[in-house]
């Protein structure tokens, strides 16, 4: 008689030959899977020993307790005994055990259902990867074109949506961003100030810092900033608020009431935006000139007279309404973005999720795309 | 037996919906094909089947949310799905429709979402759509309840309010889907009481995609049965009758929850 045994934290299983044919596996012990699960391989191993095994009994009269993990190495010994033709005796174990390894063989696998789908090569990618551009694209045109019909009957004050949501969301993107607004924007002027004042105090020509700075956040950085902040705060908001509604169906029930969501959802939303930003804009140009001058005053020893009167001389004012007018483009596009992204969203939370990360991500890109354009053309133009 | 002498009115009505030919698909995996039923007008009519058979997705193509890859749907003999923008519009005004999820807007109390279709669509001023949409919620049981938010509330409430938003322009046609999914047996029962009093108050044809049999069993008038394998209507019918003379095992095995002629040991002992 030959025994092979393993000693497991609590439960043992042990092999045991009752004759030639026969293999007798024995379970003792507690056998649950927060300790450790009777390993099948070694089993399998106990099986191709020879003389061939033709019977696999049990003796489970030693076995105190079990779980599912134990259930586990029953159904893999038995599908193993099933492929190589040996009989798979189990009526000597308790009752659960067997009903649950009945259970777990009730409904036979599907067939084909581990085949993995066909493995695409590098051209098909290609092509679904063009496809799926062409069809985004086109979901785009879809969208503008929604809204801008949406905005037509705005304009002919025939647009369908709440007063009060406009005010909501002018609330939202307005009072409640200065605060952010106002951090950012001074360090941005004080970041100016330092990176001038390092250059210019080599020519002794501190005192153009107010210039660089008046110049600096009035033209480009203002906008810049602003729109970075809002494509942050107010874009990724609407496109989780526009992808949760389409998670909980709110998007269907305004579609089969009648309402265009371009109209109900996106005119409100884009037009606060395009509203506040360019007040925006300006209060952050206003706070980022004060964090010059408090570089100005405290580090460069300028004068706050002679730093305003430098900073008045420098202010022109095609930089600041050609800073309000970007800002507001800038707003329409984070805006847009935060719309598109929404409602091309899918209806998981994860989905909406990724609407979140690519509404964030498109609008700081056409942002910085629109700024590099506007750059180019009032270089030209000579504004 | 006055439900019975209702079902036999309701045999000789006119059509109210027709689909005819209906394939549905994704892309180039048809879900569905060869859809062919009628419901008639006042009938409480339900779309049967498994899990992943396509009945939402039937329901969404009644309702204009998706379009047929081939075939028609007709409304009283209007072609649906070839009309106008503007046709379409005018039909879709007579539907009311309760999502599986209530689909009620968050953003606003149960009162401004029953306000704002009346406010949308009829020439009521404020106070009066504020009225109206009191009776509405009293009538689904929620008086009182105007000015609470849908997160504040249960979701057999919000099912409720819901039915009273899709209510709100006395709709001609009444799409549920899946009404009693997340109930308790109870709300359940209710809902389908309310469902039963608003098709006999106001008229209205009821279509209901459901897989709760106690509720296809209480209310349904007349049914079809989506086959997830053979992918058509392999049954249509009143419930009853079906359980009584349909043929087809698989139908007879739904109707009976599985428990005629399936080997299933799912009884653990």
């Amino acid at each position: 008689m030959k025994t092979s045994k393993v000693e497991s934290s609590q439960g043992t299983v042990s092999f045991e030959r009752a004759d030639d044919a026969t293999l007798v596996v024995r379970l003792a012990g507690p056998w649950h899977m927060r300790r450790d699960v009777p390993s099948a391989a070694l089993a399998r191993r106990e099986l191709e020993v020879k003389p061939p095994i033709k019977l696999v009994t049990f003796d489970a009269s030693g076995l105190a307790g079990w779980d599912t993990g134990l259930v586990s190495f029953l159904v893999q010994l038995e599908d193993h005994c099933h492929t190589c033709a040996i009989k798979f005796d189990h009526e000597a174990l308790p009752d659960g055990l067997q009903k649950l390894l009945a259970l777990a063989k009730a409904v036979p696998e599907t067939e084909g259902v581990r085949t993995p789908p066909p493995k695409a090569g590098w051209l098909e990618h290609l092509g679904n990867a063009t496809i799926g551009y062409g069809l985004s694209l086109r979901e785009f045109l879809v969208f503008l074109g929604e809204l801008t019909i949406a905005f037509g009957r705005f304009a002919r004050g025939r647009a369908r949506y709440r007063g009060i949501d406009l005010l909501q969301f002018i609330e939202d993107c307005g009072a409640s961003a200065v605060g952010i607004v106002s951090l950012i924007a001074f360090l941005v002027g004080v970041i100016l100030a330092f990176m001038g004042a390092v250059q210019l105090q080599k020519f002794g020509a501190a005192i153009y810092v107010a210039d660089l700075v008046a110049i600096g956040m009035t033209r480009e950085m203002g906008a810049m900033m602003t729109a970075i902040i809002m494509a942050g705060r107010t874009g990724a908001a609407y496109a989780a608020q526009i992808g949760t509604m389409k998670v909980t169906e709110e998007l269907d029930a305004l579609t089969t009431m009648g309402i265009a969501p371009a109209e109900f959802l996106f005119v409100p939303r884009v037009l606060a935006l395009v509203l506040m930003m360019p007040l925006l804009c300006l209060f952050a140009d206003f706070v980022g000139i004060l964090g010059g001058a408090f570089v100005g005053v405290t580090i460069l020893d300028l004068s706050p007279g002679t730093y305003f009167r430098e900073t008045a001389n420098a202010m022109h004012l095609g930089n600041v309404v050609g800073g309000l007018f970007k800002g507001t483009v800038y707003g329409a596009l984070v805006a847009l973005a935060g719309c598109l992204r929404g409602f091309q969203s899918g209806d998981s939370s994860s989905a909406v999720g990724d609407a979140t990360t690519q509404a964030v991500v498109t609008a700081i890109v056409m942002v910085v795309a629109a700024c590099g354009l506007f750059a180019f053309l009032f270089n030209l133009l000579g504004i | 037996m006055a439900e019975a002498a209702l079902q036999n009115e309701t045999r000789d009505q006119p059509a109210h919906i027709e689909v005819r030919d209906l394939t549905m698909a994704y892309g180039s995996f048809v879900l569905m094909h060869d859809l062919n039923f009628t419901v008639r007008r006042s009938e409480i009519f339900v779309i049967m089947g498994g899990s992943g058979s396509g009945k939402s997705t039937l329901l969404r193509h009644l309702i204009g949310l998706k379009e047929p890859a081939v075939g028609e749907i007709f409304y009283s003999g209007v072609n649906f799905t070839r009309a106008d923008p503007e046709e379409r519009e005018l039909l879709v005004k007579r539907f009311g429709v309760l999502y599986q999820s209530g689909a009620l807007f968050s953003s606003m109390t149960l009162a401004e979402n029953i306000v704002l279709p009346l406010t949308e669509f009829t020439d009521l001023t404020r106070g009066q759509a504020g009225e109206v949409a009191s009776l509405k919620l009293a009538l689904v049981g929620l008086k009182g309840f105007e000015d609470y938010y849908p997160s504040e509330i249960s979701g057999g409430m919000q099912k409720r309010a819901g039915l009273a938003r899709a209510m709100a322009l006395d709709p001609e046609i009444l799409f549920f889907d899946e009404p009693s999914a997340g109930l308790d047996p109870i709300s359940s029962h209710l809902l389908d009481d309310l469902i039963l009093a608003i098709r006999e108050s106001l008229g209205a044809t009821v279509v209901i995609v459901s897989h709760e049999l106690a509720s296809i069993f209480a209310i349904a008038d007349n049914s079809v049965f989506l086959d997830t394998e053979r992918r058509t209507i392999t049954a249509s019918g009143n419930p009853r009758d079906l359980l009584m003379n349909s043929k087809d095992p698989k139908v007879h095995r739904f109707l009976t929850r599985g428990k005629e002629g399936d080997g299933s040991p799912m009884n653990y002992g």
